[in-house]
């Protein structure tokens, strides 16, 4: 028999069906399909310091979940909403400068300059993406594109909030441990939040909006309001990772708003599987060490990832998640035609 | 008078930045990011051949436009075809190769003051009192050139109204014998051979410098959202607005503001015009 003659089926295995209803909480075996995954990464997640060897790769570790918070965000602007941003970097560089102003000219504490860091600079986010909520695919990508490139030379032109130096001495974390463990839990309490988020009704109208924003507006919804909601909730995500990233380094300046932070967590979902919120992470664990491991090659970094980027989004732009679950959750088979 | 002939120059040259990058994304609706890097390779290639080769400036101006056209494709044959139709696919997927190749080059050593090309004509002449260089006016004529050229190819030859046929629409098109991807595969090579284009007559007024391309870039998509993106008679008029508005805030405000001046003027349009001064898509302003 030929392949002609066949095809490939592909059916859901039984205890994918069981476990969806009540009947998940009838056996251990349903219960563990179901809550392994989830603790495998939990657990991951959380021993992850203690997996590393030294110090230097521990800091890796919290710019791996620096990045995962960004690229949890981009999933969910681009697969939730609809809005493409290629501005991650805006949103770090925001939320960095906040927390570095919050720190050095007001003189707050750490447990308070990065919630501040958090809500103030993505409020300023929003409102400065405000304009160009309207707008939908090219033209938000473009618009968000060149906000960082904007805000760095104004910054510059100025001479304002440091200039070209920017502002050195910021406070770090209290120890490294606590470093690690503020953002690791950052992103696990913002990959299930939003995961929640997205299965709830406002969930659903978001998801409206990206499929058919007119349909939105004839039910009567304000879909400005959903999106600047939806940009608040990612920026809210991206301004956190600035302020811890700032903390971590000492220093806020400019290349807070440099081209990595908008293009890694882009191929990191692209990589990870986009659409899953847990896929980017698992893209930013694979792309950030493999980036440090390249460091000596300097700006090829970007260019090599770039590459990487454009052969998984035209060979196989499903990712790695998507992947993994598909076959987690179903067999396939060849069956006659 | 400086400022009106300072500003046509500077707008001359947004037009010839921003043609390419319309003239793709109208014909084959696919936004072309790799434009600035495209523009930056031309430069180098030129200055290859130019220096390391030894051919004469024009030889290799003429071959280095053939060469980027031959990248662009390229690059649509075996990359953007595949994802062409799907918006956030396309973008990050042309954004993605375009980073590759200027930090690539940026890697490959070509970075500083070194890398330069000589102007055309080594003169300088006075007009109502303001000094001009040549070159300078030469740029102008090119730019008029390559309109002229532009509409009468898209007006006269059967490829350019096939073409422009395809940008109208595109299933009407398909039905009368068109074939879409070859259109978009000439569109694209014609779309890089403009940026190549641009890039020989604009880098010999500085250095070829790898952030080049990113300025580019945002000026040609700056420049083609005011106007409309896919109509390029919008996109030289809007060319002619930013590039005098530019001209104008380096008088009076400082150099460091002419991108601001770009962000502004997109913000602005999007929320006043959408489809831009001359769009012809309808659909987003009732999307938006």
């Amino acid at each position: 028999m030929t392949i002609g003659e066949l095809r490939k089926e592909r059916v859901d295995r039984g205890i994918k069906v069981r476990t969806e209803g009540i009947y998940a909480l009838m056996s251990w075996r349903e219960l563990a399909y179901l809550a392994l995954p989830r603790l495998v990464l939990i657990a991951g997640l959380l021993a992850l310091p203690f997996l590393v060897p030294g110090m230097y790769w521990q800091k890796v570790i919290s710019i791996v979940s620096i990045y995962a918070l960004l690229a949890i965000s981009f999933d969910f602007l681009a697969h939730y909403v609809g809005l493409v941003s290629l501005g991650g970097a805006f949103f770090i560089g925001t939320g960095g400068y906040v927390a570095a102003i919050a720190n050095k000219t007001l003189g707050l504490p750490i447990f308070l300059t990065i919630p501040i860091a958090t809500i103030a600079g993505a409020a300023i986010c929003t409102l400065l993406l405000l304009p160009c909520l309207p707008l939908r695919g090219v033209y938000f990508a473009i618009v968000t594109l060149m906000y960082p490139l904007v805000l760095a030379r104004i910054i510059e032109a100025l001479d304002i909030l440091g200039g070209t130096d920017g502002i050195m001495g910021v406070a770090s974390f209290p120890g490294h441990w606590t470093e690690q463990y503020v953002v690791i839990i950052m992103v696990l309490v913002f990959l299930f939040g939003l995961r929640r988020l997205v299965n709830l009704d406002i969930g659903l109208v978001l998801r409206g909006v990206k499929d058919n924003d007119q349909a939105v507006r004839a039910s009567g919804m304000n879909i400005t309001r959903y999106k600047a909601l939806a940009v608040f909730i990612a920026s809210s995500m991206g301004c956190l990772a600035g302020a811890c990233l700032v903390h971590i380094y000492m220093w806020a300046g400019i290349s807070l708003f440099a081209l990595d932070f908008s293009i890694l967590p882009i191929a990191a979902t692209v990589i990870g599987g986009g659409g899953t919120l847990a896929g980017p992470v698992l893209g930013c664990l694979i792309l950030v060490p493999a980036s440090e491991l390249l460091r000596a090659f300097g700006t090829l970094r970007i260019a090599f990832y770039s590459l990487i980027l454009v052969g998984f989004i035209v060979y196989k732009s499903e990712g790695i998640m998507v992947f993994g679950q598909r076959k987690y959750h179903q067999f396939e088979r060849w069956v006659k035609i | 008078m400086e400022i009106l002939i300072y500003g046509t120059v500077n707008s001359m040259a947004l037009a010839l930045m921003a043609l390419g990058f319309a003239l793709v994304y109208g014909i084959s609706r696919v936004p072309n990011f790799a434009h600035g890097a495209i523009y930056v390779v031309s430069g180098f290639l030129t200055w290859t051949f130019l220096r390391v080769v030894g051919l004469n400036y024009f030889l290799s101006a003429v071959l280095a436009i053939l060469v980027t056209g031959l990248i662009g494709a390229l690059l649509y044959q075996f990359v953007l075809i595949r994802v062409r139709g799907m918006a956030i696919s396309e973008i990050i997927a042309s954004y993605a190769i375009g980073l590759a190749i200027l930090e690539g080059l940026r890697w490959g050593g070509f970075r500083g003051m070194t890398y330069s090309l000589p102007v055309f004509v080594e003169d300088m002449v006075i007009i109502a009192g303001v000094p001009i260089d040549f070159h300078r006016l030469l740029l102008i004529a090119i730019g008029v050139a390559v309109i002229a050229v532009l509409w009468a190819f898209t007006h006269f030859t059967r490829l350019g109204l096939a073409l422009r046929g395809m940008a109208q629409d595109e299933r009407a098109a398909l039905m009368l014998g068109i074939d879409s991807d070859r259109m978009a595969l000439i569109a694209t090579a014609l779309g890089s051979m403009l940026a190549g284009l641009a890039a020989i007559v604009l880098l010999p007024l500085g250095n070829i410098v790898v952030e080049a391309g990113y300025n580019v870039l945002i000026m040609a998509i700056a420049v083609c959202i005011v106007g409309g993106l896919g109509s390029w008679m919008g996109a030289v008029l809007a060319a002619f607005l930013i590039g005098f508005a530019q001209i104008l805030t380096v008088v009076y405000l400082g150099s460091h503001y002419q991108i601001v001046v770009a962000l502004l003027a997109i913000i602005f349009t999007l929320i006043l015009r959408p489809s831009g001064l001359f769009g012809r898509q309808k659909e987003l302003e009732e999307r938006v």
